[in-house]
């Protein structure tokens, strides 16, 4: 149980992933489909840190940086695309998006 | 008795319990209001997490730019789309089979490997603190970012402003 060590924050990281992807590939809602997105990016960012920490190098955390960069980057286009949706299609239901399905 | 290492694991439980708990109600709330209030407590779970791992800075950009920026983004777009529709229908899609599949996958490769792997990366072993430096984490951040990482730098600079003109442009009535 402790002390705590780098395969707790690993298993801790692996759980928060597991839930995004569920997110991801279950909820019908953009909004939450962008939330669980941001879950994941934070997984990642939970692995970099404690890998940093157990190697005792400043690397981990700069690519933490970086990653924090891309999902700012993802969420600001990701809900520009869905205010654009919402306003050629009136819904924020993604399956009820299928113009290229037939 | 309350030693280091015993309050380091009892901080541990409660931020991972705060991160686990909030991304099941996220991903789990009809309101979509509600699944961003979650979200804010499971980032701040992980905040706190930098914090326990010495990673100060981190912990700042994580409240200020997460919890500060992007979560005010989220709530801006669901108050300008209206949601009240999205929320009276199913809120699930029917992928629980294939979703509960890749979790099974993922989560039994994750688990044995830490079962497995944990001698040869040296994995299960309390990390030993580092020497106490004159410099803070942030100087120290700073010195790796902009000597050792100034190239990719400078491309998640480009990045930001592509993802700021692209938003602009999709946000527009009429481009």
């Amino acid at each position: 149980m402790y002390p705590i060590t780098t395969a707790h924050y690993i298993a801790l990281s692996a759980a928060l992933l597991l839930i995004g992807t569920v997110g991801v590939l279950t909820r019908r809602n953009i909004v939450i489909i962008l939330m669980s997105i941001e879950l994941i990016l934070n997984a990642v960012n939970i692995n970099l840190v404690a890998f940093s920490q157990a190697l005792h190098s400043l690397s981990g955390q700069v690519f933490a940086i970086f990653v924090i960069t891309d999902a700012v980057a993802e969420a600001a286009v990701g809900l520009g695309i869905l205010i654009a949706l919402f306003r050629n299609k009136e819904t924020v239901l993604a399956d009820e998006v299928d113009l290229l399905k037939w | 008795m309350l030693t280091p290492e015993l309050t380091q694991a009892i901080s541990f439980y409660i931020f991972a319990a705060m991160v686990l708990a909030g991304g099941i109600l996220t991903i789990t709330r009809r309101n979509a209001v509600h699944s961003a209030m979650f979200l804010i407590v499971s980032l701040m779970g992980v905040a706190g997490l930098y914090l326990l791992q010495q990673a100060e800075f981190l912990f700042a950009v994580q409240i200020v730019l997460y919890i500060g920026g992007i979560m005010v983004l989220f709530l801006f777009v669901i108050m300008l789309v209206n949601l009240d529709q999205a929320a009276k229908e199913k809120q699930f899609s029917g992928q629980w089979a294939i979703a509960l599949a890749c979790v099974a996958l993922v989560g039994a490769q994750v688990f044995w490997f830490l079962g497995k792997g944990g001698a040869p990366f040296k994995i299960a072993q309390p990390g030993i603190l580092p020497a106490a430096s004159a410099l803070g984490n942030t100087e120290q951040l700073a010195d790796v970012l902009f000597q050792e990482y100034l190239l990719p730098f400078e491309v998640a600079s480009i990045l930001l402003l592509v993802a700021v003109v692209g938003s602009v442009v999709m946000a527009k009535k009429r481009i």
